[in-house]
């Protein structure tokens, strides 16, 4: 099977975000980066299913500047076999722009199974996997977290609030990939030492004018917690009094 | 090009919050611009009888579209009657909850439209014809602005940022055939498991109490399920180490890679705050944390916090609850 996966590459979350000087992106210094988290359970799941049928290729792409080639091998270490990236400075805000470009990429690749995270860990639209299906006019199965296959037919579960659903539909397919399918393994040093030798391929990504824009990026406001308002089962009656009279969340 | 498309949201034959969630929002967008909001159900015959509420909550007209493959979830077939419809007519808007449903629906309709969308916005303004909208990224630590200038604007909300709120308008019922053939989509839902229907969920309570490791086994999940149940209308949460003990559901999972919830009241039980949790709850209305490490970075964000033993604290406290509730 031939499988691509879309990943992109974001700072890790464990931090506090400074504002860049723009107010229209975050301050990058000292921040470190990853693949991201969806991204990187689509990574895994890709790789388990080569491995499962021992056959087929995993191909990586990514949208943005050269810094994305770090996050590219790094998919190669963990086992990719050859990544493709699309060349832009920096990933624009604007989903349908970006999954235009992904698309024109993925078109005419003869991949089964096209694979994207849910949705990136930073601008979080979650739109990108779903849209480049339609313009490639391939069948789309949203945030699953069970893949299983049955002859050329995929079985996949989604989540839903307080339900899930059981999907099928044949391949070729795009599936985005939820929490719960698998959990990136870690780059061995053997892969990392094979993924500096294995094909990454630069192109020039192709945009389309962008018409989602980001205006504006701040902080949210500082949540004044830190009360502690008494210790044990003594405090309880304090606590109730509390959420009735002043948070006015019990009645 | 100033009406409003709705989608209204149904599951199982009934109409989600989700549905009066997206006319409330959407009869906002409508009053801005002096359009109509319009809302559109899919269903197996007979969902046109649940279109009242739609039109007590804000919609000037119910597109009824009802057909047997619309008896479970249908992406294709729902997308593709959705965005013939947006091009049929006079709209400038397509909108709904960005609920499990509404975020696989939204970009669909967007790509058929050939226009990017705002997604899961928490607010947003209607601004000389244009949607400008807020969205929290980075697991919830920053704030966008995002200005759509494209035609027509797609934009899905938040679950909970828009609460229905009660505008009776005519709601005057429409059919309409749906576009294609629903039975022959690729995409087929073969099933859709009810899930447990006394079980309230996350994504709609106003109250959730979420219990982690502090709890020490599954079995003391119990103590979290009677306080919610004292409560009357609260969901049940978890963090990660427990649904990845197994001792809940990963569904139940909030934070970073799980649900992104802001309830009212966010009662926080043997839960010490990693940051991967905090980014799936911080923007909960009230926080309540229970714990014994009164160093717990929980405590940072908690509006009232008790330092002590969860198992101890917790049969207090819903017993209290209960009786507060009663008087």
């Amino acid at each position: 099977m031939k499988i691509a996966v879309c990943l992109k590459r974001v700072p890790d979350m464990d931090v506090r975000f400074k504002i860049a000087a723009s107010g229209k992106a975050v301050d990058e210094a000292g921040l470190k980066f990853d693949i991201s988290d969806f991204d990187g359970y689509a990574v895994e799941a890709a790789l388990q299913i080569k491995e499962k049928l021992n056959a087929g290729e995993v191909v990586v792409i990514s949208l943005g500047g050269d810094v994305v080639q770090e996050t590219l091998r790094k998919a190669m270490s963990m086992g990719a076999d050859r990544a493709v990236q699309l060349r832009h400075d920096g990933a624009p805000v604007d989903s349908f722009a970006v999954a235009s470009a992904l698309a024109a990429e993925l078109k005419g690749g003869g991949y089964d199974l096209v694979m994207f995270g849910r949705m990136s860990i930073d601008t979080a639209h979650g739109a990108v996997g779903a849209i480049a299906a339609e313009l490639l006019g391939l069948p789309c199965v949203t945030a699953i977290s069970k893949l299983e296959f049955d002859g050329g037919t995929a079985r996949m579960r989604r989540e839903l609030e307080g339900a899930f659903e059981l999907v099928e539909c044949a391949l070729p397919a795009v599936v985005t990939i939820d929490e719960g399918i698998a959990r990136p393994r870690y780059p061995s040093l053997k892969g990392i030492m094979a993924a500096k030798k294995k094909p990454l391929e630069t192109k020039p990504a192709q945009l389309p004018a962008e018409r989602l824009t980001l205006t504006a990026m701040a902080l949210p406001p500082e949540r004044t917690g830190g009360r502690i308002i008494g210790e044990g089962p003594d405090a309880v009656p304090e606590l109730v009094r509390l959420l009735k009279e002043e948070a006015k969340v019990l009645s | 090009m100033t009406n409003v498309l709705a989608f209204a949201e149904a599951r199982g034959g009934d109409l989600r919050r989700a549905a009066l969630e997206a006319v409330t929002a959407a009869r906002i967008v409508a009053d801005a611009s002096g359009g109509q909001v319009h809302a559109i159900i899919f269903g197996a015959p007979g969902i046109g009888a649940k279109a009242p509420p739609l039109g007590a909550h804000g919609a000037d007209a119910v597109v009824v579209v009802e057909h047997a493959a619309f008896a479970q979830n249908n992406p294709e077939a729902v997308s593709t009657t959705i965005a013939a419809r947006m091009k049929s007519g006079s709209y400038g808007t397509f909108l709904c909850t960005a609920s499990a449903t509404g975020k696989d629906i939204a970009p669909r309709v967007a790509a058929k439209l050939g226009v990017p969308l705002a997604a899961d916005v928490t607010s947003f303004e209607v601004k000389g014809g244009a949607i400008s909208a807020v969205h929290p990224g980075y697991t919830g630590k920053v704030m966008q602005t995002v200005t759509l200038t494209a035609t027509p604007a797609v934009i899905s909300v938040r679950p909970g940022a828009y609460l229905p709120k009660s505008d009776a308008k005519a709601g005057a019922v429409e059919t309409m055939a749906p576009a294609g053939d629903p039975g022959a989509s690729r995409v087929k839902v073969t099933e859709t498991t009810a899930g447990n229907a006394a079980k309230h969920d996350l994504g709609e309570a106003r109250v959730i109490i979420s219990g982690g490791r502090g709890l020490k086994e599954a079995a003391n999940f119990k103590l979290v399920e009677d306080l919610a149940a004292a409560f009357g209308n609260a969901a049940v949460g978890a963090t990660r180490a427990v649904t990845d003990d197994g001792w809940r559901p990963p569904a139940d999972q909030i934070g970073q890679t799980g649900r992104l919830v802001s309830p009212d009241l966010y009662v926080a039980c043997g839960i010490s705050g990693a940051i991967q949790h905090l980014a799936g709850m911080r923007t909960s209305k009230t926080i309540v944390a229970i714990n014994k490490d009164k160093e717990a970075p929980i405590f940072k964000i908690a509006d009232y916090g008790i330092v002590g033993d969860v198992l101890q604290v917790l049969p207090v406290l819903t017993d209290a609850v209960k009786k507060a509730r009663a008087g």
